[in-house]
């Protein structure tokens, strides 16, 4: 092992069934730097990371760890522990109701006679050394989550590690104590600790990191000095794209545009999740709201449908104001709303394909109204064969369908509703490649009916074939909108990467 | 294959276990005692012609049961948690009825519907209470119940201060056992006009729909522009309904109300009525009629121990060990293990066909 | 806490009966009781008390009504440091009652105890007031064997057990049972619970046993095993296929009885305040301490509306 390496994962491999996570990876980790690992979801970080740290067994590859002869043999999270490396996640996996100190040490005795005032006084030493403002006998839940998760670092650096994990750490965490974390994270570092920093905001990584390493469809695409890759060449990295090869990309079939008329026009509109924004969509028109995991745009466009908490601004519909603050007023204004995650938000797994499909226009039609047996297998029928779905039969629950056909059914119900004013999330994700290509047609031909739809994909080629304009997004806020000659991959990305977007 | 399933799930299938259940007391009872089944018609002391039988025994016994079973299945469904003092606001809701009933010169229809009503109201406002716990301040239903469990007999002791205070008129006694002229106890009569009016009102609104799209996933629910919290609320104040109907039945059946014992324990009985119908506990996809002959089969047990001469006290412990028979039988890992062995057997079965038809 | 609160209560009732100004000719009367919401007994118990005790009749009254043992304790201290003249005592519990009387007893103040016995020397009290539950048990027992059927087959719903009502009123039936002229069908506690009545005769009832008489230890029980029989289609009561017998008078009770659904209810007197009263005007301590109350039985076939109005405890 070269000198100054302290962990080198060669030829990775992870496979579930169906899906090649990890597919021949190499990572390595210097002593002393902060190490980036990139990507977009899917690409396999998590994965590699859970080999790592023993939760998953690797099916090939091999682990060699600084001052352990041969390979590191790890099988289970305490294995990685004992030979130095630790990880912090995103969520606090300590316990609340125990003290700052009971927390450093809990689970680490070597018997049972750890005396409270021997660890109370370590615990002092290293929060001191480390400069954490938490006291030893403070009880965890009264510090704040970044205090927390020093905390979780400290215990880390107690137990010696060499290889510090630190997922995500950042997500829930403000400026300040981000800048916090940092400087405790540089500290880290001048002792030797290797870091490896999970993360999707791309300021941070070239704030603090050393070194990226960018994976993309669970296969490798480069190890990366940080001043040798700028913003705009990450993005391209992580989305798989050179910036030449972009340019030349073919854009194929007539974009909507869409007539003079707005179905929606919103003035600093905002939400308990996303920050106030302008808005708005001509009739027939096709969009997209783009920009990284995190960036906003699912929580700009819930805003929009009053799916989350509405805290401010003036909407009009069809030119009239109105007040959408909940679902329902969305829905009657004629907007509907196909959720980013179809398992959590979309589909009602134990109800059978017909509910599924029905719902939303019956909970327009009124508690009262309930549609007849005989109407609801009717439209059933009808959009199983308009969308081609796929299922047994319109009483089979939507939970036993495949991934693309429940968000068939998804869309169907939508449909059904015949909206002024669609907004699609992530439509295609995580369905087979037949039944992207339908949805984007199917897309395309409802502008051509005037219906204005919002389409967000993490694939841009999607959006830049379907959308007439493109509103981009970082760190929650809107950062650009492109339209026209501007809507190519090269743009998006530099506008993304916070280039100069014009 | 999948089309079978989702058959089943949509059909008979959640019916089974209180189905097989009932099938085997009846063999069971039949063996033991082939007249046991037997209806009579006998005149009683206010000189109705009325029927009697352990299977009127039954029926007739399991009522406040299968009441309060309906209205719980629809709170399990849509909160996926349970309302365990059903009981004790019931017995409110019969305080309140006695009081009424008590304060009226002559008893006549116009005062019992009256007090009805004033006992339905009051037990709807409780329900309302336990329903906003849960619905608004997202307590578990068992937590949030847990209050009017614990405080509801007192309320219900200061309603009438506390005495066992008597009703005497021919009106609540014919709701608690017979009208004159026809023979079928008034409790079962009013089980059926109960179970007809929830199907009514599945047929007429969208509850059946709203409660189990909120039931199975709330968010999803939500974002279809159903008012989760309002979906959660009513399904306490129709519990609320039944709670008023099964007090007021178990009041007119003794023509006294002591707050300490009307429908004790009732709370256990109930959820489990809606466990052994196949309702999940976690709430989701439900079936009233379920509810209903999980009721009964609590009944009928009672009435076969009763026939093999085991005291009433002893029937609890008895009764326990046949409800957790069933129960282990209803389980998902038993399920799935049937699922398994009866799958094996047909796949044998279909490779045995291809084999001759390949010969 | 709660004997803390009790010990509060007791001296804000002392302090306040201090305040008022009253006439001096008016014997003081604490009454220490349980509280007219535990039962119907116990509401005509305390009604009647406030009947005989008042000014009128040269009475200055002061109740306490608790179910608990050391709540009453602490308020009849209260009392004997008030100075009362007499302490009228029905204890929740027999015992812990010594220190309390000899204080009375040092103080001058006559202790009388009505419906309950208490633990004590029988020095410590002048009289003793009280129910004999054995005697209504036999006194029901004769008017069954009266009645001259040619076999008994009981069901025998019992009250609380170890309860002073349960035991005198088993005592008599058990006797008959064990002599053999009487059958046992059924013999459970349904701990005075209407409710579990009526689930004991259901379940004789299904049982397919036979059955002449329901021999209850209440009258609530009674009418839950009435109940029973009723939805069952089962006849009782005076020319019914069933005797039905219950204890209590409630004026409910002797009104079934007087309709002829019942059949004999027997009286457990909650009237003790004039016999009381009495002893205390004449000033003579009595031979006997312990005074049994004179209580009857009731036939539905010679009760009157006299009776019902005379004996019957509650409202209705």
């Amino acid at each position: 092992m070269p000198n100054g390496t302290v962990l080198t994962m060669r030829g990775i491999c992870k496979q579930f069934p169906g899906v090649r996570a990890l597919n021949n990876v190499d990572f390595t980790l210097r002593s002393g730097e902060i190490h980036a690992l990139m990507g977009e979801n899917g690409a396999g970080k998590s994965t590699l990371i859970k080999v790592l740290t023993g939760v998953y067994e690797k099916d090939a590859g091999s682990i060699r760890m600084d001052g352990i002869e041969g390979e590191a043999n790890i099988h289970s999270p305490q294995d990685a522990q004992e030979i130095g490396i630790a990880t912090v996640y995103q969520e606090i996996t300590l316990c609340p109701n125990l003290t700052v100190a009971e927390n450093m040490y809990i689970g680490r005795g070597k018997g049972l006679l750890v005396r409270q005032k021997d660890y109370e006084k370590k615990a002092e030493e290293i929060l001191r050394s480390l400069g954490i403002p938490a006291r030893p006998r403070q009880q965890l839940a009264s510090c704040s989550l970044a205090v927390q998760q020093m905390v979780a670092i400290a215990r880390a650096v107690d137990m010696k590690c060499k290889v510090l994990i630190l997922d995500e750490p950042t997500s829930s965490l403000d400026e300040k104590e981000v800048q916090m974390l940092f400087s405790l994270m540089r500290d880290l570092k001048s002792r030797g600790v290797g870091i490896i920093f999970v993360t999707h905001f791309l300021e941070q990584v070239y704030e603090v990191c050393d070194r990226i390493t960018v994976l993309r469809n669970g296969e490798l695409v480069g190890e990366y000095v940080i001043e040798q890759l700028p913003q705009v060449q990450l993005v391209a990295r992580m989305m798989g794209k050179e910036l030449s090869e972009l340019n030349s990309m073919n854009e194929f079939g007539r974009k909507p545009m869409g007539s003079e008329e707005i179905t929606y026009e919103a003035e600093q509109i905002s939400s308990s999740e996303c920050r106030p924004f302008d808005f708005r969509i001509r009739k027939g028109e096709v969009n997209g709201f783009t920009g990284l995991l995190g960036s906003g745009r699912s929580e700009s466009v819930r805003a929009i449908f009053g799916a989350d908490k509405v805290t401010g601004g003036r909407v009009k519909v069809n030119g009239k104001s109105v007040r959408i603050t909940r679902p329902i007023e969305a829905m009657k204004n004629g907007i509907g709303y196909l959720p980013e995650d179809r398992k959590r938000d979309g589909i009602i797994a134990d109800l059978s394909v017909r509910e599924n499909i029905i719902l939303a226009l019956q909970v327009m039609k009124g508690f009262f109204r309930p549609l007849s047996r005989a109407e609801a297998e009717k439209f059933a029928d009808e959009y199983i064969a308009a969308l081609n779905i796929k299922t047994a039969s319109k009483d089979t629950p939507i939970g036993s369908l495949s991934g693309g056909n429940q968000q068939k059914v998804i869309l169907a119900r939508w449909l059904l509703t015949h909206p002024d004013y669609l907004i699609l999330d992530e439509p295609t994700r995580g369905i087979d490649v037949g039944t992207k290509l339908e949805i984007q047609k199917l897309v395309l031909k409802l502008a051509e009916e005037n219906v204005s739809v919002t389409f967000i994909s993490s694939e841009i080629e999607e959006m830049l074939r379907t959308c007439s304009r493109l509103i981009v997004m970082r760190d929650r806020r809107i950062v650009g909108e492109l339209t026209g000659d501007d809507l190519n991959q090269n743009q998006v990305m530099k506008t993304i990467a916070g280039g100069e977007a014009s | 294959m999948t089309r079978e399933a989702g058959k089943r799930k949509g059909g008979v299938g959640q019916l089974l276990i209180p189905l097989i259940a009932i099938a085997l007391l009846v063999i069971f009872n039949l063996i033991r005692d082939p007249s046991f089944f037997s209806i009579e018609t006998k005149t009683n002391n206010t000189g109705n012609t009325v029927l009697a039988g352990n299977l009127i025994s039954i029926i007739n016994g399991a009522s406040e049961l299968a009441i309060l079973a309906m209205g719980m299945t629809l709170v399990t469904a849509a909160c996926g948690g349970q309302d365990i003092s059903v009981g004790a606001a019931a017995a409110i809701a019969g305080s309140v009825f006695v009081r009424i009933i008590r304060g009226a010169a002559p008893v006549t229809g116009g005062t019992v519907i009256g007090a009805f009503l004033a006992c339905c109201a009051v037990a709807m406002l409780f329900g309302s209470f336990n329903g906003m716990l849960v619905a608004v301040f997202r307590i578990q239903p068992m937590i949030a119940t847990l209050i009017l469990y614990t405080c509801g007999r007192s309320i219900a002791y200061w309603i009438n201060g506390g005495a066992t205070p008597t009703i005497d008129s021919p009106i609540t006694g014919a709701i608690g056992s017979f009208i004159p002229g026809i023979p079928v106890p008034t409790p079962v009569i009013i089980v059926a006009v109960m179970a007809l009016l929830f199907s009514l009102t599945f047929r007429f609104t969208t509850l059946g729909l709203y409660t189990q799209a909120v039931g199975i996933n709330e968010s999803s629910a939500r974002l279809n522009g159903i008012n989760v919290t309002l979906i959660k609320l009513v399904s306490f104040i129709i519990l609320g309904i039944c709670v008023s109907v099964a007090g007021s039945i178990g009041v007119c059946r003794l023509g006294l109300i002591n707050h300490e014992t009307l429908l004790i324990d009732i709370e256990m009985d109930t959820i489990l009525a809606v466990a052994i119908g196949g309702n999940s506990l976690g709430g989701g996809k439900f079936k009233i009629s379920g509810s209903i002959l999980g009721a009964y089969v609590i009944q009928m047990l009672t009435i076969t121990l009763y026939a093999m001469k085991v005291s009433s006290t002893d029937v609890k412990a008895y009764k326990a060990i046949v409800i957790i028979l069933l129960v282990v039988i209803g389980s998902p890992v038993v399920k799935r293990w049937f699922t398994k062995v009866i799958g094996n057997m047909r796949n044998a079965r279909k490779i045995r066909g291809a084999a001759k038809e390949g010969v | 806490m709660k004997k803390l609160l009790a010990l509060v209560l007791a001296l804000t009732m002392c302090l306040s009966m201090a305040a008022l100004a009253h006439a001096d000719d008016l014997i003081k009367v604490g009454v220490v009781n349980n509280p007219p919401s535990e039962s119907g007994y116990r509401a005509a118990n305390v009604a009647d008390f406030e009947k005989v005790f008042s000014a009128e009749n040269g009475y200055e009254m002061s109740p306490y009504y608790s179910l608990k043992n050391d709540e009453q304790l602490t308020a009849a201290q209260g009392f004997i440091t008030d100075g009362v003249d007499v302490l009228l005592i029905s204890a929740a519990e027999t015992t812990g009652w010594d220190e309390v009387l000899t204080a009375a007893k040092e103080a001058g103040i006559k202790v009388y105890l009505f419906d309950r016995m208490i633990d004590v020397p029988e020095d410590l009290y002048e009289a003793a007031v009280v129910s004999d539950m054995a005697k209504e048990g036999e006194t029901a027992v004769n008017w069954l064997l009266e009645q001259g059927l040619e076999e008994y087959n009981v069901i025998h719903i019992q009250g609380a057990m170890g309860s002073d009502a349960q035991i005198g009123r088993t005592g008599a039936l058990d006797a008959q049972f064990e002599a053999g002229t009487m059958k046992k069908v059924a013999q459970q506690t349904a701990t005075w619970d209407e409710a579990e009545a009526k689930k004991i005769v259901e379940s004789v009832i299904n049982s397919g046993e036979k059955f002449n008489v329901i021999y209850a230890e209440n009258d609530g029980m009674a009418k839950g095993a009435v109940a029973a029989l009723d939805e069952a289609g089962i006849t009782h009561g005076v020319n019914g296929d069933v005797i039905i017998m219950g204890f209590d008078c409630n004026k409910w009770a002797l009104k079934e009885l007087k309709a002829g659904n019942w059949n004999y209810d027997g009286q457990c007197s909650p009237f003790q305040a004039q016999i009381i009263s009495d002893l205390i005007k004449s000033g003579e301590t009595p031979a006997e301490k312990k005074i049994i109350n004179a209580e009857k039985g009731f036939d539905a076939k010679t009760i009157t509306d006299e009776d019902i109005a005379t004996y019957g405890l509650g409202e209705d």
